[in-house]
């Protein structure tokens, strides 16, 4: 790691030494109490995800959702009720209420969807995350909400010289208090053995006659409470808004995955760690305070690739019979009417106008960025959650070479995959050391440090302002121009991804997704094949980012931020993960369906959450698996195939 | 020169020693088994061979090469084939894609990334399944086999790098009896064209004592007997050890 970073190493000790001289000594441990404050709900928020996790095998995206919740139904709540009592019973009440939507939510939605692909609950817990944020909107309003003090606790007490609010020695001893409560729970209860048992085991627990359905409902409804209460006990310190959601999220993710997955002690010492970053990150290291939380995560990773107090994941037992789609490459009939859609899109400027075109280069672009991901995900099954990483990077690379150094767009279309690759080969050396969700949360922060970096490094990439005046080649600057360009390279893209993918590279790829013992042992090198393809879909990535560069005129950091990373998962598990072509069918109609829904409702995020819910449970394999399944039960002798 | 000689092996896992000063080899050609009760150390023993564990003590040596400190794949490369007890295939191939991708990695052509990988070894691999007679199953997804195809598609998997030693975890785990034999029989005649020395754990006494040519007996990590299977058989500790086992297989003849 050393080389990355050796060169903000000094910076950010100057910074430091200059602060030293700033704050007195006193600021500094109250600064720590603080953070130590903060760790209380961060606990709360990720045991509560971490149970789940144990159990049911969800990463539920959700969970912040269900804290924003809470914040705001223990708002509503604390404004009807008076008194210590009020406002403790409107707490813990808000709690329980956001609990039951949660449950709710298990019965309904999640109890359909368990025997789907893994991380498919992901998708639909997305979902949920989409349509809740709408609903908060419809509900409360754009406003940010300014919570209640806690009765008899609105005061400060001195310490040390500065005021320290009572509210947060409070929360300080919460945090132990609850600890010890959730430790009680799984040590002494029949109930907590089950759960236990199930996190260790849990095809073991079902078959000892547990009645599973209702083991996973009352981990779910138990973990939702705990977001909730997290969220509603934030509200004496800070305001209810619709951010909070994702920014807590992304840190209690951190936090679970720092801690070990499913390690509730694991859980508390992390989320003091990383509430102490972040108090000390803001004033130690100001430059790259956003990083720095994201750094550590990725160092533990490393060191220890379960967490600090975690075990390796059990690996769940493959289902026996299940019927799997074959890959095959298309057939004479299928590349016929490949060509033919090809020429249909490629005569389709003679037909439509340049909104249209516009549109459809967008959708283009999407349908190589979502095959790359896919060539990860579905054939090496290596599930990134920072793809948007590779993508960002290639749109700053196209842009930088275009803006510092004068190249021209052909080039900069060369210079932006190549810097995509370079990050892709970086990150990916770190990341094929891990597996599973502990991958996936790596992928997560690298993606997450090289947002910051575009962030907060403002000289060079214009941070939040972004880099302007992206704009093609004379030749390629008209609407159909540009969007024959973006055509040409997609389909060679995709030609060049699928060429790899039943070549014996993309074989032994699969091969090592099978079966990683069978694999080793006739002789593939696992984590050089994963990393070279971890290279190659990244620098895709990056050759669609460095064109939605050029269609947009413009870089942000939204192009590496996470949104993009989980739109881009949600188009390859619509598509269909064991598919040849999930990826790009999922992306042309998840695409083109935000972009029409967004630009036909005022609650795109509702309609859009809806639409994912509604198919996560229609089409459990997504919509190509779905298709394929239907051509194989019409003619049952070939048996399933995907091409 | 044996194909492979293990001397002195020893494995302690955190103050237990599973494995004691365990001496033998095996020659070309030759059936093998090493059997002894739960716990014996027979596990152990294979994955210190495969490469799986480091051994505490004692030395492996395969084709006359040491395997210290050599990973699985290193020592698979060396020409060691292995079949798992819970059968280890690539579930989202068909059979004749299994032992393509295996003709792949033996033949190092797992980087080639310009053609397409169903245009390799066609007739090397229908070669092989007609050998362990799989040869009308090749196009079947691997998923759907029943589990005494998929041992022998296992086996042609193994046959794909031309070994000269195979290692067999408990080949005829979770088979019926007519099928256990019919494996081993298999096993043994193909062992014997190629010259392949097999080394098999088994519990069913049945299967090791009608296909072993030569027995190893562990028991609590030590070696207590070696020998053809009819002194195996008639020697006291070892009936003791096997008391049930021996019993029934004595009652039975």
């Amino acid at each position: 790691m050393a080389p990355l970073f050796s060169r903000s190493w000094p910076l950010a000790l100057r910074v430091s030494v200059q602060h030293a001289r700033v704050f007195p000594l006193n600021f500094y441990f109250d600064q720590f109490v603080t953070g130590l404050a903060s760790a209380c709900s961060l606990f709360l928020v990720a045991s509560g995800l971490s149970i789940i996790f144990g159990v049911t095998r969800i990463v539920n995206f959700a969970h912040g959702a269900f804290y924003m919740l809470g914040a705001y139904i223990g708002f509503t709540l604390t404004e009807q009720f008076s008194g210590a009592f009020g406002f403790w019973g409107a707490i813990l009440l808000a709690a329980i209420v956001v609990a039951a939507i949660g449950t709710l939510i298990e019965i309904i939605l999640l109890r359909r969807i368990y025997d789907a692909p893994e991380l498919f609950q992901l998708l639909a817990t997305f979902g949920v995350t989409l349509i809740v944020e709408d609903l908060a909107l419809l509900i409360w309003g754009p406003n940010e909400l300014l919570g209640p003090r806690a009765p008899g606790l609105k005061g400060a007490i001195d310490l040390f010289g500065l005021p320290f609010p009572t509210y947060d020695l409070l929360l300080i001893a919460l945090g132990p208090l609850v600890l010890g409560l959730l430790w009680l729970l799984f040590r002494r209860t029949t109930w907590g053995v089950l759960v236990r048992a199930a996190t260790q085991d849990r095809e073991m627990v079902a078959a000892l006659g547990v009645n599973q359905k209702w083991l996973f409902t009352s981990v779910f409804a138990l973990g939702v409470f705990l977001a909730a209460l997290g969220g509603a006990l934030e509200l004496p310190r800070q305001s209810a808004n619709h951010t909070m959601d994702l920014q807590v999220i992304t840190e209690v993710l951190v936090v679970v995955v720092i801690g070990g997955l499913g390690n509730v002690l694991g859980t508390f010492l992390a989320a003091i760690i990383v509430s102490e970053l972040n108090a000390f990150g803001i004033l130690v290291f100001p430059k790259i305070s956003i990083v720095l939380v994201f750094l550590v995560m990725a160092l533990v990773l490393i060191v220890r690739p379960w967490g600090l107090l975690g075990r390796a994941e059990a690996a769940a037992r493959a289902a026996g019979g299940a019927a799997i789609l074959r890959w095959r490459p298309l057939a004479a009939r299928g590349r016929l009417a490949v060509v033919l859609a090809l020429a249909v899109l490629a005569l389709a400027p003679l037909a439509v106008g340049d909104y249209y075109l516009t549109v459809a280069t967008e959708v283009l672009i999407f349908v190589l960025f979502a095959a790359s991901l896919h060539f990860l995900i579905g054939a090496g099954g290596l599930v990134s959650f920072g793809h948007a990483a590779y993508f960002g990077l290639g749109s700053y690379g196209a842009a930088l070479a275009l803006k510092q150094f004068g190249l021209g767009m052909e080039a900069a279309l060369i210079a932006g995959p190549l810097l995509g690759l370079a990050g892709a080969i970086l990150f990916g050396w770190f990341c094929v050391r891990l597996s599973g969700v502990y991958f996936a949360m790596l992928t997560l922060a690298f993606a997450q440090i090289a947002w910051s970096v575009a962030y907060q490094w403002s000289d060079v990439t214009g941070g939040d302002n972004g880099l302007l005046g992206i704009w093609p080649s004379a030749w390629a600057a008209a609407p159909a121009h540009f969007y024959w360009l973006t055509l040409a390279l997609v389909a060679a893209g995709i030609a060049a991804l699928r060429m790899i993918l039943f070549s014996p590279f993309g074989y032994s790829l699969r091969a090592l997704r099978d079966s990683e013992l069978r694999a080793e042992a006739i002789g593939l090198e696992r984590r050089r094949i994963q990393w070279i393809s971890f290279a190659i879909a990244g620098g895709f990535a990056a050759l669609a980012g460095a064109l939605y560069a050029f269609l947009k005129g413009s870089v942000f950091p939204d192009n590496l931020g996470i949104p993009l990373s989980i739109d881009g998962l949600v188009m390859v598990l619509l598509g269909g993960v064991d598919t040849v072509s999930g990826g790009i069918v999922g992306a042309a109609l998840y695409r083109s369906l935000s972009i029409w829904i967004i630009s036909h409702t005022d609650y795109s995020k509702l309609a859009l959450g809806l639409l994912i819910v509604v198919l996560v449970v229609l089409f459990p394999k997504g919509v190509v698996g779905a298709f394929e399944s239907w051509r194989a039960r019409r003619a049952p002798r070939t048996g399933g195939e995907s091409s | 020169m044996s194909i492979l000689a293990v001397e002195n092996l020893g494995k302690i896992y955190s103050g237990f020693e599973a494995v004691k000063g365990v001496s033998f080899a095996l020659e070309a050609g030759e059936m093998l088994a090493l059997i002894g009760p739960n716990g014996a150390g027979k596990s152990t023993c294979f994955n210190l061979i495969n490469g799986q564990l480091a051994p505490t003590s004692g030395r492996i040596h395969i084709f006359g090469r040491s395997t210290h400190g050599m990973a699985p794949r290193d020592i698979g490369r060396l020409g060691v084939g292995r079949t798992f007890q819970i059968t280890a295939t690539f579930a989202s191939m068909t059979v004749v894609e299994n032992v393509q991708m295996a003709l792949l990695a033996h033949h190092r052509r797992q980087w080639q990334w310009n053609r397409w990988a169903a245009h390799y070894y066609e007739e090397e691999a229908a070669r092989l399944l007609a050998l362990v007679g799989m040869a009308d199953q090749a196009e079947r997804s691997c998923g759907e086999l029943a589990y005494g195809d998929l041992k022998r598609l296992e086996l042609a998997i193994a046959l794909a790098n031309e070994p000269k030693l195979l290692l067999m975890d408990e080949p005829a785990a979770g088979m019926a009896p007519r099928e256990r034999n019919a494996l081993m029989s298999l096993t043994a005649r193909i062992a014997q064209e190629r010259t392949i020395g097999v080394l098999f754990t088994e519990h069913d006494m049945d299967v090791v004592f009608e296909h072993a040519q030569r027995i190893l007996v562990l028991n609590r990590g030590v070696l207590i007997a070696e020998g053809a299977p009819a002194a195996v058989r008639a020697n006291p500790e070892v009936q003791a050890v096997y008391l049930g086992a021996g019993a029934l297989y004595e009652a039975k003849q």
